[in-house]
Formats: structure tokens, sequence, C-alpha cells
């Protein structure tokens, strides 16, 4: 087995990419930048590819390789994600972050046999967390499940430790991604004594008269969102009508951004959204950015988006791989690292708060470390909520850790079905 | 020149009524069949059978389906998507529930039981024409697109609602699954398409065919010489969704592995099977296969000229490739209301009258 | 009263003012279908086109800048400057009656005596063309649209009720001045059709083409025109819809909202289209408060059109439609 898919690796960088392999690193982007969620695919895309060029132009690439950087188009479309996957996987790409549930889940079982690593933050397949089954999946440092559970915490700590005989709604996007959340929440229902009431929104969600209707009839204590795309300030625009209290609003966190809010104005003041990373321009990276990326006019949007809270992600998702690609390199002490190399760099990699400090990102993210039996970091999040007036996202709260305990058991059912399902040994690949 | 008829005479029916009268084309069809079997296996990379021609394949299938009802019949669909979809999840629901039964028979009965719920959904034609019945079939397209995304009995209660492909085998070789290779992939779907091609071809050509076409020049005309509209109508929705169940079937087994509903089989995938079947030329089979090679392979083409030569940003292509198609469907309309099959039966005739145009 | 029955109540009141909303959309496919016989299926994109569009002219966007930029290397995206909405909606409003003009000129002279079905599946391509320009043109991040239009709920109806049943009724102020709007709309399209000479010219081509033609109205002029129109009633459903949840992409999926509304009014009546999209508005709130408890939410997506077929097989020209006459 690892030998067949090491082989396929070693086959599939031999073919493509024998010129390029030595003098470049190639981080290829998955964006969507047209169609019905293109609002959230740029900024992302943009922060993404922001970061590595400034790491090619302040740094000269990493370890001395520059980064090669390639962008295909999915339009968050599964079918055209594994036409983007089946023209670069030749390419010697060093880590897929194909930012769609959907296709995160046609690339699992291919990337595995063609060995290259996927990095899906904060989406995803939560049972990724198993490294002994998903060998090449990572969903470091925080997934659905972390998230659905940090919320429950949260408001845990709010209500003095106790949700007994309260009535939360979920209003998810009904696809692969907005349902993740509805086991875990199932299984923490049953613990906390809350009720549970699941309402979904199809895609793209653009109206949901009748859903907050039900929300107004059934006078819910809080209302959570697992929403994505248009539905997100519709959502937020139809709480605001039926005046629901937004402090007890609280989104996920591809349902906190500023496209979401901005759009209904005044109404959506103190809408509460999950908070994997930091936000705002008040970290001295933007210092570098602005006179490396932003000045010599080499960034990949407009600029308007930096410091959004999408952009903030995308730059994070690309500091983490670059970070993963320097550890790689530490291990196999090769600056011009393969994909399988590029996997054992995420194994093993440590993230802690000097680090961040160090890279001009302090507190942004949480600190965590990465191991074969976890491939999900630490899972914690914070909250923040918006401000109206001021435009911008507060972190209200410190890092709040999730209940992993449940979440591990949980992932390792899964993750051991689907090992069953499909005749595989969980073991480690080192 | 390249057309030499002088000496092909028929002396009996059977030879002047078969599919390719002309020598030139028949030996150019047996040729292509030959390459397609036996060269085009051994030459396919992994890029080009899983980007380009499995695509190709299963969407010419869908094509031909719906050019049964369109093109043949005249029972304007937009629920294309939809009855792939339904292809589908039967696919899924029989190979989970039947782990032991072949998947060439997984796929066919996913198309039996597309063309049942064809038929359902054909009833209304018999009162509804035109517009109002393309309509109609928006109504099969949301309803059971609904169906599958809310009702957990059809994703067998899975916890995000996907459905993915077991890996199944052929002959020792697997064709579904990641493990499928490129190659077995490639010939498990022109098996298909291939056959379901020849009873196309031979179905249109046919009674039926006839039938249908009555009934698509003029459905009050055809009753009074006694068709009957029940029947031609019903079969050609039965027909057609069998083909697009086969090819929603085979798009979900052997080329996504993973699929949902509302996203892999939306409005969108009816429109582009319609496309195909408008650029391909309504009412032929060839148009079937022209118009989703058009379809498939073009805004490949497209990405490859802007973003790998040209260097545009990704969105930018994107853009101009949506603009593109629908300037090309306007263009084909104003130009050649009959698709790319009317443009080749033109150069056809001057082909073979060339160089002596008289 | 009941809970039940007041909810139901609050469910049938949203209903309508929906059903104003839809009705918006639908009244520019039966314009262009009454003047020219064609089913035009790019309504909705028009409607997302001209809300593109004046966001754009308001926030002072560099029109097709990713273009010019792509090929020219520059880094232009905004004017520098913000165009006040009354400048910016008239200006839209030449934009519209420009495509109308150019869709004439390119598109529909050539397709004259074309079937019905190339028409239509030619307005599919045309909804293709128009999606891919607005984004070409404006880019694809949403927008939000203002044009000072009131949002929320309406603090009256909710008084009022409450002081009635003892539970305030949720009704969306956006909402109700949709329903103004379309009044008005309405309106104004009866007047210049009963009133004035192109209006009539318009009510001629409408009723038989060879005769318009042979007492001499330009028929040219005449689809120019009606698409202007058309193109004006789509700027008024991308501003109500736009307001409403911002300016992208989904937007030009309504059209699909209206294609129902159609058939039950008939394709060739303007109050069919309102009463339609009453009808469909109600029995979607309905259908989802009643059912919802037994089949699960989210039957607004199909509900309408099963209501459509159905109704169709009792009366395949609609309710408004006119008598389908068959001959050989």
């Amino acid at each position: 087995m690892k030998m067949r898919r090491l082989a396929t690796a070693f086959v599939a960088t031999m073919i493509a990419a024998a010129p390029t392999l030595a003098d470049t690193l190639h981080f290829p982007s998955l964006s969507y930048r047209t169609g019905p969620f293109a609002a959230g695919g740029i900024p992302f895309a943009d922060g993404y590819s922001d970061y590595l060029t400034l790491i090619n132009e302040r740094d000269g690439g990493i370890g001395g390789v520059p980064i090669r950087q390639s962008e295909c188009e999915t339009a968050y479309n599964t079918e055209r994600g594994v036409e983007c996957y089946q023209s670069i996987r030749g390419d010697n790409p060093l880590v897929l972050q194909p930012l769609s549930t959907g296709i995160t889940y046609q690339l699992i079982p291919r990337t595995i046999e063609d060995g290259i690593p996927m990095h899906t933050m904060g989406y995803g397949r939560t049972s990724a967390l198993n490294g002994e089954v998903f060998n090449w999946t990572f969903n470091y440092p925080a997934n659905y499940w972390d998230g659905a559970s940090v919320i429950i915490n949260y408001l845990l700590e709010e209500n003095g430790g106790a949700l007994d005989g309260k009535k939360i709604v979920l209003l998810y996007h009904n696809s692969a991604y907005g349902r993740e959340p509805i086991p875990t929440l199932t299984r923490l229902a049953e613990r906390h004594g809350y009720e549970l009431l699941t309402i979904g929104v199809d895609s793209p969600g653009q109206e949901q008269g009748s859903q907050w209707l039900q929300i107004r009839r059934e006078r819910p204590d809080y209302v959570v969102m697992w929403g994505w795309g248009v539905m997100n300030p519709t959502a937020i625009q139809e709480a605001a009508n039926i005046r629901f209290p937004m402090e007890n609003f609280i989104g996920v966190w591809w349902s906190g951004s500023q496209q979401d809010v901005l759009p209904v104005g005044a109404g959506a003041h103190g809408y509460k959204a999950l908070a994997m990373h930091g936000t705002g321009m008040d970290y001295p990276i933007y210092a570098d950015m602005q006179r490396y990326v932003i000045d010599t006019g080499k960034q990949a949007g407009t600029g308007a988006e930096v410091g959004t809270v999408l952009y903030s992600r995308g730059m994070y998702a690309a500091m983490l791989a670059v970070e993963a690609a320097k550890k790689a390199q530490e291990i196999h002490g090769v600056a011009a690292i393969t994909p399988a190399m590029m996997r054992d760099g995420m194994a093993n990699l440590e993230i802690t708060e000097e680090l961040m400090a160090e890279l001009g990102l302090p507190n942004f993210g949480p600190a965590f470390s990465v191991s074969c039996q976890n491939h999900g970091g630490s899972g914690a999040a914070m909250i923040q909520q918006w401000d109206a007036n001021a435009g911008e996202w507060n972190l209200i709260t410190d890092w709040i850790q999730p209940d992993r305990e449940l979440i591990m058991e949980m992932a390792m059912e899964d993750s051991l079905a689907f090992a069953a399902e499909n005749n595989m040994t969980p073991a480690c690949l080192n | 020149m390249l057309y030499r008829e002088a000496g092909d005479f028929k002396t009996n029916y059977v030879a002047d009524s078969q599919t390719f009268p002309i020598k030139f084309d028949r030996y150019g069809y047996y040729f292509l069949l030959g390459f397609a079997f036996l060269v085009m296996p051994l030459i396919i990379n992994d890029y080009w059978a899983n980007s380009i021609v499995v695509p190709f394949l299963i969407y010419t299938i869908a094509a031909l389906g719906l050019n049964i009802l369109i093109g043949y019949c005249g029972q304007l669909s937009l629920g294309t998507g939809a009855f792939m979809a339904v292809g589908a999840y039967a696919s899924y629901k029989l190979m989970t529930a039947f782990p032991e039964l072949n998947i060439v028979f997984v796929v066919v009965f996913a198309g039996i039981v597309t063309a049942a719920v064809g038929v359902l959904f054909g009833l209304p034609s018999l009162r509804i024409k035109g517009f109002y019945l393309a309509v109609a079939t928006l109504a099969a397209q949301f309803f059971l697109i609904w169906l599958f995304t809310r009702q957990p009995w059809f994703y067998n209660y899975s916890p995000t609602g996907m459905i993915s492909a077991p890996q199944r085998e052929l002959f020792g070789v697997a064709v579904t699954g990641p493990r499928a290779s490129a190659v077995a992939m490639y010939m498990f779907c022109l098996c298909f398409l291939v056959s379901l091609a020849w009873l196309a071809r031979n179905l249109t050509r046919g009674t039926l065919g006839r039938q249908w076409m009555a009934i698509r020049d003029m459905d009050i005309a055809a009753e009074i010489i006694g068709v009957n509209p029940l029947m031609a109508k019903l079969t050609a929705f039965a027909v057609s969704s069998f083909f697009v169940g086969i090819a929603g079937a085979l798009l979900f087994t052997v080329y996504l592995g993973a699929a949902e509903a509302g996203e892999a089989f939306g409005i969108d995938k009816s429109f582009l099977v319609l496309f195909m079947v408008i650029i391909g030329g309504l009412g032929s089979i060839f148009g079937a296969f022209a118009g989703a090679a058009f379809l498939i392979i073009g805004p490949v083409l497209l990405k490859l000229l802007l973003v790998n030569t040209l260097g545009w940003p990704t969105d930018l292509a994107a853009h101009l490739e949506i603009m593109i198609i629908g300037a090309l469907i306007l263009g084909f309309l104003i130009l050649e209301p009959h698709g790319i099959a009317a443009l080749w039966r033109t150069i056809k005739e001057k082909l073979r009258l060339w160089p002596f145009p008289y | 009263m009941s809970d039940t029955l007041l909810f139901a109540l609050e469910a049938t009141l949203n209903g309508l003012t929906a059903g104003v909303m839809y009705a918006l959309v639908a009244l520019g496919f039966v314009l262009i279908f009454k003047a020219s016989g064609i089913f035009n299926f790019a309504q909705g994109v028009m409607a997302l086109f001209a809300a593109l569009t004046l966001v754009g002219f308001q926030s002072g966007q560099v029109p097709f800048s990713h273009l010019i930029n792509a090929i020219f290397g520059t880094k232009l995206h905004h004017f520098g400057w913000n165009m006040p909405t009354v400048l910016a909606i008239p200006a839209t409003v030449l934009v519209m009656i420009a495509l109308a003009i150019l869709i004439e000129r390119y598109i529909l002279k050539h397709l004259v005596n074309q079937e019905p079905i190339i028409l239509f599946m030619a307005t599919i391509g045309l909804a293709y063309l128009l999606e891919g320009l607005g984004d070409v043109m404006w880019g694809a991040e949403v927008k939000a649209l203002d044009v000072g239009l009131p949002k929320g709920m309406s603090g009256a109806v909710d008084d009022m009720t409450f002081a009635w049943f003892g539970y305030g009724f949720y009704i969306d102020r956006l909402e109700l001045w949709a329903a103004g709007i379309a009044a008005v709309l309405v309106a104004s399209l009866t007047v210049f059709s009963q009133y004035t000479k192109q209006g009539r010219a318009l009510r001629a081509v409408a009723d038989d083409h060879q005769a318009a033609l042979s007492v001499g109205i330009s028929l040219r002029f005449i689809w120019v025109l009606t698409w202007s129109i058309a193109g004006i009633v789509a700027l008024v459903a991308g501003i109500m819809w736009g307001s409403k949840s911002g300016v992208q992409f989904s937007l030009s999926l309504i059209a699909l909202k209206a294609l129902p509304v159609l058939i039950l009014g008939g394709f060739t009546s303007i109050p069919g289209a309102i009463i339609g999209g009453l009808i469909i508005g109600v029995g979607e709130k309905l259908f989802d408060f009643f059912m919802q408890p037994v089949i699960g939410g989210a039957t607004e997506n199909w509900f309408a059109y099963m209501l459509a077929l159905v109704f169709l097989l009792f009366r395949p020209q609609g309710l408004f439609g006119e008598k389908i006459i068959e001959r050989v």
C-alpha cells in the first residue's frame, strides 16, 4: 500500500514536472472568483496569494527556493474542482486547499492515491482529524465540530454553565457543508439539555422569509448559523427585520466576514461570529505587506479587501502552508521539497505564540501542534462581534477550547467507518 | 476528391437503408471505432481522460437522450439535471443495497428507474405544450432535487448528505472509486456510449422515431394519420430519460465518485445539456457528439489560452468564458439554427461534389 | 383567535407581499411576450445587470476595469467620485435603453420569423452573455445597494395587529414599498399603453404583427421600445431585490421564481402576472407553514412549480391567457 502510494507520487512527479522540480515550490490555489460564492472566494484567494508573494519578495522564497503560484478557477463547483485537480496534480503541488467541502470530499480518496497533501482549514471532512486513516488530509487549526462545540461552550459560559431548557435553532446551508455540525450539536444537546431545532436553507439562500417566520414563531433563545455566500447577509437582514436580538445570533467563521454584515447596515450591529484567527490591520505584518506587495503593485486584488476577515483567513492559510514547508525542509534537509516531504512537514507542524509574534502576527492564531494522531490542531476559536457604527469586528473573548474528547470520539467512529469501507488499515506514515 | 462514389451502387434494399450508405463514411466510421477502442486506450493519459474524454463520453449520452426528446419528439425539457440525479441516486441505492450486483447492471437499472420517473413527469406533456411544458419540467427539476437533498433515505442517512460511490470491478479491473485507472474508466464509458448511440440511431430511423418526428412536426396532424400521441410522447420521455439516467449514473459512479444533488445536478446541468443539443444540432445523432465535444473541450481550450498562455486572471477568463458561450449560442442560432450537424451536412454535400460542383 | 390561525394569517400576509416581489419580475416577461411573442429567459439576468450598473454608477466604478487592467497592465478601479442616486437611476435607464437597441440590432433582427422555441433558446444565450458581461464590466464581488428605501419590520403593522389580536404581525417595510411601487408601475404602464401614440402602436403590434406593419408602424422601433420598458421594469425589480439581499450573481435566479407566476397568470396578461404572483406567494408560504412539520422545510423551491403544473393540467393557457386554438 505504502509503496504503491509513494510510487504513484513519484511517477506523478516525474511525468509532468521534471524541469521545474528543483527550482521552485509549487503552491496551487483552487479559487473561486466567479459564481454564486465569488464574494467569499475572492478575498480568500487574494490573501493566500499576497502572503506567498510577500514571502517571495521579502525572503526570496522558502529556504532560498522561490514559490511558484498557480491559480485554478473552480466556481465552487465540484466538477471544475476535479478538473483543476487533474490539471495540477502532475505539477508537483505541495499542498491543496480546495476551499469547498464538496470538492474536499471528492479529492480525499484521490489525494490518498496520488500522495498529495491537502489542507482544509476550518472546513472539509471533520474526521480527517484522525491522521492514521486520513494520512494526507489535514484540518488544523479547527474544524466544524470544534466550531459547534466552541459556540456551545461560549453559550454555557454566558448562561452560568447550564443550558437546560434553552432552545437553540441551527440555521444551515443545505449542503454537505451546512449539515456538518448537526451530529455534534445533537450530541451536545443530549449532554447539556437544550432543545435543538434545525432549519435548512437551500442554496443559494436569498429567500428565507418562511424560515425566519418560523424562527419568530418558535422564539428560540439563540440562533446558530452555518451559512455561506448570499445566505449570510440575507439571514442577518431577516434577523434584523424580525428584531431578533443580534447578540443571540452567532455564525460560524464562514458567516462572519465584512461581506456578510455590510449589506445589512446598522441592523447588523451586535451580530456575533466565530473567529479562528484575528482580523483587522493591527498586525506588524501589514507594514511588510504594504512595502513589498501593495506599494510595488504586486497584490492580487484591488487592495480594498486587505485586512478583512476572509483576506486574513487566506493569509493565515498561506502562512501555515509556508511554515509547514519550512518544517519539511528542516526534517528532510533539502530545500526543494516534494509533496511527500511536505506531508511530513504538515504532520509535525508546531505553531507557538513566539513563532506567531516573530512572523508579525502576534496572537493572530492559536498555538497548536499537529501529530499523526491529531491532524486537527487545538480546535480553539474566539468569538467576534460586529460593530456597525465603527464598521469593524471586535474580538470579545479569548480562545475558547472545544469539547475535544467528544469530538475525537465522534471522529474516530466516522474515520474508522471510512477505513472499513475502503479496506484501509489505519496506520501512521513515517 | 475525398468522396469517390463512382461504382458505389446498391443492389438491394438492405444495403440502401443502412446507416452509412456512402462507402467513405462507412470506412470513416469503422476507422473511428477502431481508433476509439484500440488506439485511444494506449495513448490516453490521466489528465485527458479525466478532464476531457470521460466527461465528453458521459455528456454525449445525456445529449443523445435529450436530443431524442427535443430534437426528435419536439418536447422541450429543462429537467435533464434532475433526471441525471435520479440515475445517480438510483445507482447509489442499488450499489449500497446490493453490493454483489455487477456494475453494468447497476447502471442499466439506474437508467430504467430514471425512465420510469421520466414517464411520470412526461404525463403532463399530453396536455401541456411548448413553453408551458418547459416550465412544467422545471417542476421535476426542483422537486426531485429537493427530494434528494431533504429526504435522508435517498442518501442512506449519511450525516453530510453526500453520496459516494464504492469501488466496483468489472473483469477484475476497478472501474469506479479512486483506484480506477483512466483507461478502465474510458473503456467502460465508451462501451456504454457506443451501444447507446447504436440504439438511438436505430430507434430514430425506425417506426418509433418516425412517430416521434410526426408528433414534433405537427402533433394534431400526426394524430389524424394514426400516430398515438400518448404512446409516442411517453416512449420519447422513457427512452430519453433512460439515456439521461445512464449518463447520470456514469457521471456519479465513474467520473465524480461523490456527489450532492443540489450542487452536481442543478439547473445549470439542465442548461448545459440543452446547449449541447442546440449547438450540436436538433434531431441529429452526430449533433449530440458535436455539441458535447464543443462544450466540453471549448472551455478547457479557452482556459488554456487565456490563463496559461496569456496569463490573464482566472476570474476574468471564467467571466469571458460565460460570455463567449452565450455569444456562441446566439451566433449559432442566428447563422445556423440547426447547429454543427447542419454545418457538417453542408460541408459534406460540397465535398461529395468537389471539385465539380454541378 | 387560536395561535395557528394567527400564524397562518401572518404567513398569508407575508405571502402577499412576497408575491408582489415575484410579480415585479414576471411583469417584464409579460411585456416582451405580448409585444414580440418571445419568452425572454434573460429577464432575471437583465435585473441583475441593471442593478450592477446602478451600483457601479453610484460608487463610480470604472467599467471593464478588470479587463483593461489585464490587457494594459494598468491599475484602474474607481473614478474617485460617487454619483447621487437621482442621477444614477436615469443613467442606468439610458444603459438599459442602449442595451435594448443593441439586442434588437444584433440579435432579434436576425431571428425574425424563427420558431418561438429558437427565440426562447436565443434568450437563454443572451442570459449567459449578459451575465458574463455584467461580471466583466463590474466585477463579481457582492455589492450593497442602497437607494434610500426603508427596510425592516413595520412597527405600525406590528403595533396595530398586537392591539387587535395580542400578537404582532411581521411585515417587511421594503416589501410594502415594493407593493406600492408595483402598483405605480402597473398604473403607468396602463396609462402609457392606453393614452400615448407609442403605447397604442405597441398594442397594435401585440394584436397583429402583419396588420400593424401595413399601417406603417415600425416593428423595429416597437421592439426597441418593448425591450427598453422591460429593461426599466428589470431595473425596478433589481433595485427591490438588490436592496433586500445585496447585488450579486444569485439575483439572476429570481427569474426562476417568476416562471410559475407566468404560467399561472398566463403569458400575455399584466393583471394575470400580479394575481399569479399573489397566489404563488400565499400558496407557498401557507404550504410551508402547514407541511413543514410533516415533510420538512424549503418547499418553496418546487411548490410554485407543482402548483403551476397541476393548474396547467386543467387550464393549459393559464388564468388569464388567451385560449389556445389548434389548427392543422
